[in-house]
């Protein structure tokens, strides 16, 4: 039985600060998509698929269940996986790259959230993970 | 977008951004001055989108492109409220905080509006 992952203080300083990067991904790639989809199909489109990560991700810290922090785990984990390989690949790779998206050289444009985000959700995630099972397994032996 | 009004918005997020900061490491849940501070700026944020209108007719022009502009300043404005919502549901010095991260991100994206509009040429 788990609470939403942002059910105390810094849970929710997490939630907000995805939430303004989601919005701000997802508003940058949709502008991107509709004005000049042509010039970098590839990179506007991984935006995208970026914004839509981060969205979720913001809901599934939100939210309570063990779904929902299944789904966090999951989002999180693709995002920082995401912004590495891309991160990585704008800087060997840059003609795939020739408009700066969110995740492009580890998130430069966005001061680098991007990168510091998950990192710091995982952690978060880690954290919470491990304090519910200690109060799980105090209530077993308060309960025997 | 007006030269010293984009300072003074920055300049004010950046302060209200830091008395949060402030009253967060203080441990204090937000108090009247921190929702002020967002209150001010939200405030100006709005002042900024009559700007942005009455501008162009006027012969202030964005040099970049105006809808990404509008993007940026329409975004901008749902932040500090949706940021006080979230924050004043659970009352703790983590709520400042969040008011803090709010503030910082409306200094982030006005001053990367004020590129728009004076730097970049569409």
């Amino acid at each position: 039985m788990s609470a939403a992952a942002s059910a105390s203080g810094p849970g929710r300083v997490l939630v907000a600060v995805y939430a303004i990067l989601a919005l701000a991904a997802t508003a940058r790639s949709g502008y991107q998509i509709a004005t000049r989809f042509e010039e970098a199909p590839v990179a506007y489109l991984l935006s995208a698929l970026a914004g839509v990560v981060y969205i979720l991700a913001t809901l599934a810290l939100a939210l309570p269940g063990p779904a929902w922090r299944r789904v966090a785990w999951v989002t999180i984990g693709f995002e920082l996986a995401g912004v590495l390989v891309v991160g990585t690949l704008s800087i060997v790779a840059a003609a795939w790259f020739p408009h700066d998206t969110v995740w492009s050289w580890f998130g430069r444009g966005y001061l680098f959230v991007p990168l510091v985000l998950p990192i710091l959700g995982l952690l978060w995630l880690a954290r919470s993970r491990r304090r519910e099972r200690q109060a799980a397994g105090e209530a077993g032996r308060a309960a025997s | 977008m007006i030269d010293w009004f984009v300072w003074v918005q920055v300049v004010v997020a950046l302060l209200a951004g830091l008395l949060c900061v402030a009253f967060a490491l203080a441990g204090k849940a937000p108090n009247d001055l921190a929702v002020f501070s967002l209150g001010l700026v939200e405030l100006l944020l709005i002042a900024q989108v009559v700007v942005s209108i009455v501008a162009p007719f006027v012969g202030n022009a964005p040099s970049g492109d105006a809808l990404e502009y509008w993007i940026y300043l329409v975004t901008a404005v749902l932040i500090p409220p949706a940021a006080t919502l979230w924050a004043l549901v659970a009352r703790s010095r983590w709520s400042t905080a969040i008011l803090a991260a709010a503030a910082f991100a409306i200094a982030i994206m006005v001053w990367r509006m004020a590129q728009i509009w004076f730097v970049q040429v569409a």
